[in-house]
C-alpha cells in the first residue's frame, strides 16, 4: 500500500517493541523530578534510620558487635526485593492510570514483550534507588555492600527473580480487577517480610512456620547473607535451592498472568481500565 | 526463542477477501447479551458506519474485532486472519482510536508518537511524525505534554497515533465525540482524505448521523446487540421513507420502524 506501513510477522520476540516500551517509561521518569527524587528518597531514609539503630545496638550488645553489617545488609537486600517488585508494578500501574492499556493491547506488542520491558524498568528504577543507598551505607556506617563480592550476584539474582514473579502476579490481578486491586501492589510484599526472615534467622520461627518460610526464595537469601557475614561461609546450596524455587514461581506467575489476561478479555475490562 | 526484525512488506490493499469478516458473533456479559448473533463483512477500501444508541453493542463489536474482548461464540477474521488467535500477524497493519483509551498524559505529543511509531516499527519515524504533524496541524504543540491539550487537540493527536503506521484497516469509535462542529468537520475531512489516498478500510462507530451520512458508503444499524439494518445511507433513507439518517435512527430506536417501506 505505502512505504510507511509495516507488518510485523508476529513470530518471536521483537527487541524494537521492548525498546519502545522502555523508552516510554524513560520519558515518563525524566518528565518529573519528584518521581526521580522519590526513587532515591525512601531507600536513603531506610538505610540512615535503621543503620543508626544497628550502630546503637552494636555498641551495646556483644552479638551485634560480632555480626557487624547483618542488619544493614538485610535492609539493602530487602529493599532490592521490595523496590524490584514495586518498580515492576508501578510501571504497569502507569498504564492503568493513563488508560493506555487498550492502546498497547491493540498494538503489535505481545504480553511477553510487555513483561520483559517491565522487568528491565524495574532494574533501572532499582539502580536509581539502591546505588545511593549503598553509598550512604559506606559513608555513614563503613559497610561496603559491594565487598560481599560474587555471593552478592547470587543474592541479587534470586531476589530480583522473586520480585519479578510477584510483580507479574500482582499486575495480573490489577489487569483483571482494575485499579480497585491497586492496594495489593503496595502491600503484598509486607506479607512476606516476617516469613522471609529478613532480620532474624529461620530458627526463631515456630516449627510449622519454618516450613512455610522455606517455601519462599528470599528466606534462602537472607539465611545465606547471615552465613556469609557471621560465619564467613558462602552457602551455594541455599542459592541453588532458591533458584529452583524461583524458576517454578516465575513459571506459575506467568501462567496466572496469562490466565488473568484472558479472563480480562472475556470480561471486557481491557478498554478503560479504571476501577 | 526467535527474534523478529521489523519488516516493511505486507499484503497489498487489493488482497483477496474482505477486510473484516464477522460470523454469528455473540458476547454475553453474565446474563446480558451485549452482542447477539451479529454477522457482516466489510469490503477492502470501504468506509462503513456502525450506528446505534448507547448499549447497542457497537463498542463491544469493535473491541471483539480488535481482539480486546473475547467473543462468547462466533468468528472474527481481520485481513484474512482469525482474531484473536492470529492477531499478532495483523495488528501491525491496523490501528484504532477510541474515547475509552487515552495517550499517556505526561509524555509530549512527539514522545507519544515516537513510542507508538517504534511499537509499530514505522520506518523513517521522524519524517512520518513531521508529516502527520503537518497534516493534522499538530506542529505548534508537538513538544507539549499530551495532558495539557484541549479535547480537540487530543482528538487530533489520537488520530495521529491511529495513523502512525498508515494502517490498512482503521477502527474508529466515536472519533468526533465531544468536539465542536468545526473541529469535528475537520477530523471527518481528514478521515475521508486518508481513506481515499491510501485505499484504506475504515469501520466507524458513531452516534453522529450527519457524520455517518457524509462519510460512509454503508451503514450497519445496531439495536440491543443485533443488526437492525445494513445498506447504503441513501437506500436506508429511501426504504424508511425518511430524509435523514437521524430520522431513521429515531424510528429504529423508538421502535417505530418495524416494517420499513419496501
Amino acid at each position: 500500500m505505502t512505504d510507511v506501513a509495516t507488518a510485523d510477522t508476529g513470530r518471536g520476540i521483537a527487541p524494537h517493541r521492548i525498546g519502545a516500551m522502555i523508552l516510554r517509561y524513560w520519558y515518563l521518569l525524566i518528565s518529573s523530578w519528584p518521581r526521580l527524587l522519590e526513587l532515591v528518597y525512601w531507600p536513603a531514609l531506610q538505610i540512615v534510620t535503621w543503620g543508626f539503630l544497628q550502630t546503637y545496638i552494636a555498641e551495646n550488645a556483644g552479638f551485634f558487635a560480632r555480626a557487624g553489617g547483618t542488619f544493614i545488609g538485610a535492609i539493602i537486600l530487602w529493599d532490592i526485593l521490595f523496590r524490584g517488585q514495586l518498580g515492576f508494578s508501578i510501571s504497569f500501574l502507569e498504564e492503568m492510570w493513563a488508560r493506555n492499556l487498550g492502546n498497547l493491547m491493540m498494538s503489535p506488542l505481545k504480553p511477553i514483550e510487555f513483561l520483559i520491558s517491565l522487568m528491565i524498568m524495574s532494574l533501572i528504577r532499582l539502580a536509581i534507588g539502591i546505588v545511593p543507598m549503598t553509598l550512604l551505607a559506606i559513608f555513614f556506617f563503613h559497610f561496603n555492600f559491594y565487598s560481599l563480592g560474587l555471593p552478592l550476584i547470587a543474592f541479587f539474582c534470586n531476589l530480583i527473580f522473586t520480585s519479578w514473579s510477584l510483580g507479574i502476579f500482582v499486575s495480573g490481578l490489577v489487569l483483571r480487577n482494575g485499579l480497585g486491586a491497586e492496594s495489593i501492589v503496595w502491600t503484598l510484599m509486607f506479607g512476606i517480610l516476617p516469613l522471609a526472615c529478613v532480620y532474624y534467622p529461620v530458627s526463631v520461627l515456630p516449627h510449622w512456620l519454618q516450613i512455610v518460610a522455606w517455601i519462599l526464595p528470599p528466606t534462602y537469601v537472607f539465611e545465606g547473607m547471615r552465613a556469609l557475614l557471621i560465619d564467613h561461609v558462602f552457602r551455594a546450596d541455599l542459592m541453588v535451592d532458591a533458584l529452583l524455587i524461583n524458576a517454578a514461581l516465575f513459571v506459575v506467575s506467568f501462567a496466572i498472568f496469562m490466565a488473568l489476561l484472558n479472563s480480562a478479555r472475556r470480561a471486557g475490562s481491557l478498554l478503560g481500565g479504571g476501577e | 526463542m526467535t527474534f523478529e526484525q521489523p519488516a516493511t512488506a505486507h499484503l497489498p490493499a487489493s488482497a483477496p477477501g474482505p477486510a473484516i469478516d464477522v460470523a454469528h458473533l455473540v458476547k454475553l456479559y453474565k446474563t446480558t447479551r451485549a452482542v447477539d448473533d451479529v454477522s457482516f463483512t466489510i469490503a477492502r477500501g470501504s468506509i462503513t458506519g456502525l450506528l446505534g444508541g448507547n448499549g447497542a453493542g457497537k463498542t463491544t463489536t469493535i473491541a471483539m474485532i480488535m481482539g480486546l474482548v473475547l467473543p462468547t461464540s462466533g468468528r472474527v477474521q481481520v485481513l484474512g486472519r482469525a482474531m484473536p488467535a492470529q492477531s499478532a500477524e495483523v495488528l501491525g497493519r491496523m490501528n484504532f482510536e477510541s474515547p475509552y483509551v487515552d495517550m499517556p498524559m505526561r509524555l509530549t505529543v512527539r514522545q507519544n508518537l515516537t513510542v507508538f511509531g517504534k511499537l509499530y516499527a514505522v520506518p523513517h519515524l521522524r519524517d512520518r511524525i513531521d508529516a502527520l504533524a503537518a497534516d493534522l496541524d499538530l506542529k505548534e504543540f508537538l513538544d507539549r505534554p499530551s495532558g495539557k491539550l484541549s479535547s480537540g487537540q487530543k482528538t487530533r493527536v489520537a488520530l495521529a497515533k491511529a495513523l502512525i503506521n498508515q494502517p490498512e484497516l482503521l477502527l474508529l469509535d466515536e472519533p468526533t465525540a465531544s468536539l465542536d462542529p468545526d473541529t469535528a468537520d475537520w477530523i471527518r475531512q481528514h478521515i475521508d482524505a486518508y481513506r481515499r489516498t491510501n485505499n484504506a478500510t475504515i469501520l466507524l462507530a458513531s452516534h453522529n448521523m450527519l457524520e455517518v451520512e457524509r462519510l460512509c458508503d454503508r451503514v450497519i444499524i445496531m439495536k440491543r446487540g443485533r443488526i437492525e439494518d445494513d445498506d447504503s445511507p441513501s437506500n436506508i433513507m429511501l426504504r424508511y421513507n425518511r430524509a435523514t439518517l437521524e430520522e431513521v435512527f429515531l424510528d429504529v430506536a423508538r421502535g417505530r420502524a418495524q416494517e420499513p417501506v419496501s
